[in-house]
């Protein structure tokens, strides 16, 4: 293996694994607070559609990436006035979320599919971008990758240092102390998913606008659902969901690696490799039942109903 | 606050079957008003959708063509969510079906005989079971949760059947489409109707809706499935096998979801395509809630999803909409439904009118 095809490689590994990371750090502080919403694909969908047409009509990239956070942000308090307000199923509503997000993108988008725009260009910065092998990854990418490294420490420091991060994992962890303690524990949840909702849409609108960048049908390709596996076998840590994000970025390039080294593969079963790998790593890490409980928000997936 | 919900202290059976018929009604309210915001006139729009597709002999036969796949996953996913146990992957069972039964058929086209149909659908029925097995063992065996590993399935699935048809099940003289070769005479579903494309298949989705109704609600095994869907704890106090009845109720399941597969194939495509289905897996788990898990309710419902699939269709060729607008109606329909099923267990009060009324109480 050369040095340019390694360089490349790396460089490839974090551009798909920013997504990812993005859509997964969203999801991973939604369920913190205890809400687990499983309509990430839905809600990627729908920035994907919604960032591509804001920035083919007006022609401006951050228009659009704004907009796919909007989008984001919308459909998850969708999600959340269902499933919060009204205390309905979350897995349910999060399913539902993602059928009608599939749906609704298709519809929105089938006037644009395959029409071409510019997308987010790459900015080096020099100097740092010419280290070898590492420079092209870490610092040759564009202004998302870049931001997604920020995320990144921001969730960090928030659930390790800061006093919201701790109301989070309280309300988390014992909605109904947290009340009688005085924290607002719906309000909480409501921006914990707004917060989810607007990196889905993020993510989805990086896909669109950067990564490919045209707008397909369909075309996270269960993105959203490998970052919800991600956050699991990351037992709720930052540095692992980073971590988790760059493995599954390499696992979806290995065809490019594979047509690199010259090997004659199926791409269909290359492709299979992501959701293959994504069962694997949950078998391996669900395997202790205690260990997975004891990393769980306490109360994912219940309904809180103040008893005042 | 406008309205407050109080908790009815006891499920509401009333509720539990008005609520289907209430999110029906608010989705084709939503639905008008979005055609008539598209400048449509919604009454004509959804009868377009709706009532025109199924106008004819011909409309009314593919009705029941479209219904039996989804009504086969449906009633399976009946079983599972019974037992609280969330299979998603009916439509990677379905594929796996539809794959294996037609790895089979390829290899019989010259074959005859009354062997070789229900060989084919066989294979898919394994297929499917095989497939929601692997997610029933990854579940008991090393805790990995259903839902995650049957979507992942499903796209695994998928990417099978692309790779099957572009390779080892590719038509050698098909000009390199990615089908496979039409499956020989003895393969293919007879036809119970003259001139239209209805054939045994529905016969095996009714058959399946019987026969789930008398496990669910008359014998034992079903008891144990409800109990185990209800209370966890108290299944393994009585001493039911937990882990057996996730599989017996994933084998089902995956197995009525690969025959849907094999019917498809065997029945109105006649050979393996990429696009075996479109998204019925996914429909039929609306269609599980909507029918409320109960066989006859997941009949009207699947009928329901398959006039949604074919309201898609008529509005791209008649009103010029995406047809994509089938997945926009399935989930208004399952939002609504989710927000109505709120009404089961929480009755709406309007607090400033009751303390309206107190107020005006207390100065009379």
């Amino acid at each position: 293996m050369d040095i340019d095809l390694i360089t490349n490689v790396l460089y490839a590994m974090i551009r798909t694994g920013t997504p990812l990371l993005i859509v997964a750090l969203g999801e991973m502080v939604c369920e913190k607070s205890g809400v687990l919403n499983l309509g990430q694909e839905g809600m990627m969908l729908m920035g994907a559609v919604i960032g591509f047409i804001a920035t083919l009509l007006s022609g401006n990239v951050w228009l659009g990436f704004i907009c796919a956070m909007l989008a984001g942000v919308l459909m998850s308090q969708l999600f959340a006035v269902i499933a919060l307000g009204l205390s309905a199923n979350q897995v349910a509503t999060g399913l539902a979320l993602t059928i009608f997000g599939t749906g609704l993108s298709a519809f929105i988008g089938s006037d644009y599919v395959g029409k071409p725009i510019d997308g987010l260009g790459v900015i080096a910065i020099p100097v740092l971008s010419d280290i070898p092998i590492i420079g092209k990854m870490l610092f040759a990418q564009d202004l998302i990758v870049y931001f997604s490294f920020g995320l990144f420490a921001a969730v960090y420091w928030f659930f390790r240092s800061s006093r919201t991060g701790l109301v989070v994992k309280a309300v988390g962890e014992n909605p109904h102390a947290a009340n009688a303690i005085g924290l607002p524990v719906m309000r909480t949840r409501y921006l914990a998913v707004a917060f989810g909702g607007a990196m889905a849409g993020l993510a989805g609108g990086y896909l669109s606008l950067a990564y490919t960048p045209l707008w397909a049908e369909n075309m996270t390709a269960g993105r959203g659902w490998i970052a919800l596996a991600l956050v699991v076998f990351a037992t709720w840590r930052a540095e692992r969901v980073l971590l988790g994000a760059y493995l599954f970025g390499l696992a979806s390039i290995l065809h490019l690696v594979a047509q690199g080294l010259g090997f004659a593969v199926s791409p269909n079963l290359l492709a299979m490799l992501p959701y293959i790998a994504t069962i694997l790593v949950l078998v391996m890490l669900s395997r202790n039942s205690g260990r997975s409980k004891l990393y769980t928000p306490a109360s994912l997936g219940k309904p809180f109903h103040a008893s005042s | 606050m406008l309205v407050k919900l109080e908790p009815r202290g006891q499920h509401s059976r009333k509720m539990a079957y008005l609520s289907p018929v209430l999110a029906g009604v608010l989705t084709l309210i939503t639905s008008g008003i979005f055609f008539f915001l598209q400048g449509l006139d919604p009454i004509h729009a959804l009868k377009t959708m709706l009532y025109t597709p199924i106008s004819d002999t011909y409309g009314l036969a593919e009705w029941c063509v479209k219904a039996a796949p989804i009504l086969l996953c449906a009633i399976g996913l009946a079983v599972v969510f019974k037992a609280q146990v969330w299979n998603i992957g009916a439509e990677g069972q379905l594929l796996i079906g539809g794959l294996l039964a037609s790895s089979v058929a390829v290899n019989v086209i010259e074959a005859e005989g009354i062997w070789v149909l229900p060989a084919i659908l066989l294979a898919g029925v394994i297929g499917g079971a095989l497939w929601a097995l692997l997610a029933a063992w990854l579940k008991t065996h090393f805790n990995a949760n259903e839902i995650l590993t049957t979507i992942m399935l499903n796209y695994i699935a998928l990417n099978l059947l692309v790779f099957s048809v572009h390779g080892p099940l590719k038509d050698p003289n098909g000009f390199n489409f990615p089908e496979s070769a039409m499956f020989g005479d003895a393969s293919l579903m007879p036809v119970l109707i003259e001139d239209t494309r209805v054939h045994a298949g529905i016969l095996f989705a009714l058959f399946a809706v019987a026969a789930i109704w008398v496990l669910l609600s008359r014998s034992f095994m079903g008891f144990q499935i409800k109990v185990l869907g209800l209370d966890h704890s108290a299944a393994r106090l009585a001493g039911f096998k937990s882990k057996r009845l996730v599989w017996v109720t994933m084998l089902i399941s995956g197995g009525l979801a690969g025959l849907a597969g094999a019917g498809e194939v065997t029945g109105p495509l006649g050979q393996l395509v990429p696009q075996i289905s479109p998204g019925y897996g996914y429909a039929a788990i609306i269609v599980a809630f909507l029918g409320r898990l109960h066989p006859v309710g997941i009949l009207l419902a699947s009928l329901l999803m398959a006039l949604i699939y074919m309201g898609g269709e008529m509005a791209q060729i008649e009103l010029n909409m995406p047809v994509a607008i089938t997945g926009l109606f399935q989930g208004l329909l399952l939002f609504y439904l989710l927000a109505c099923d709120v009404l089961i267990n929480f009755r709406v009060t309007l607090p400033w009118l009751s303390s309206q009324k107190t107020t005006a109480e207390q100065v009379n």
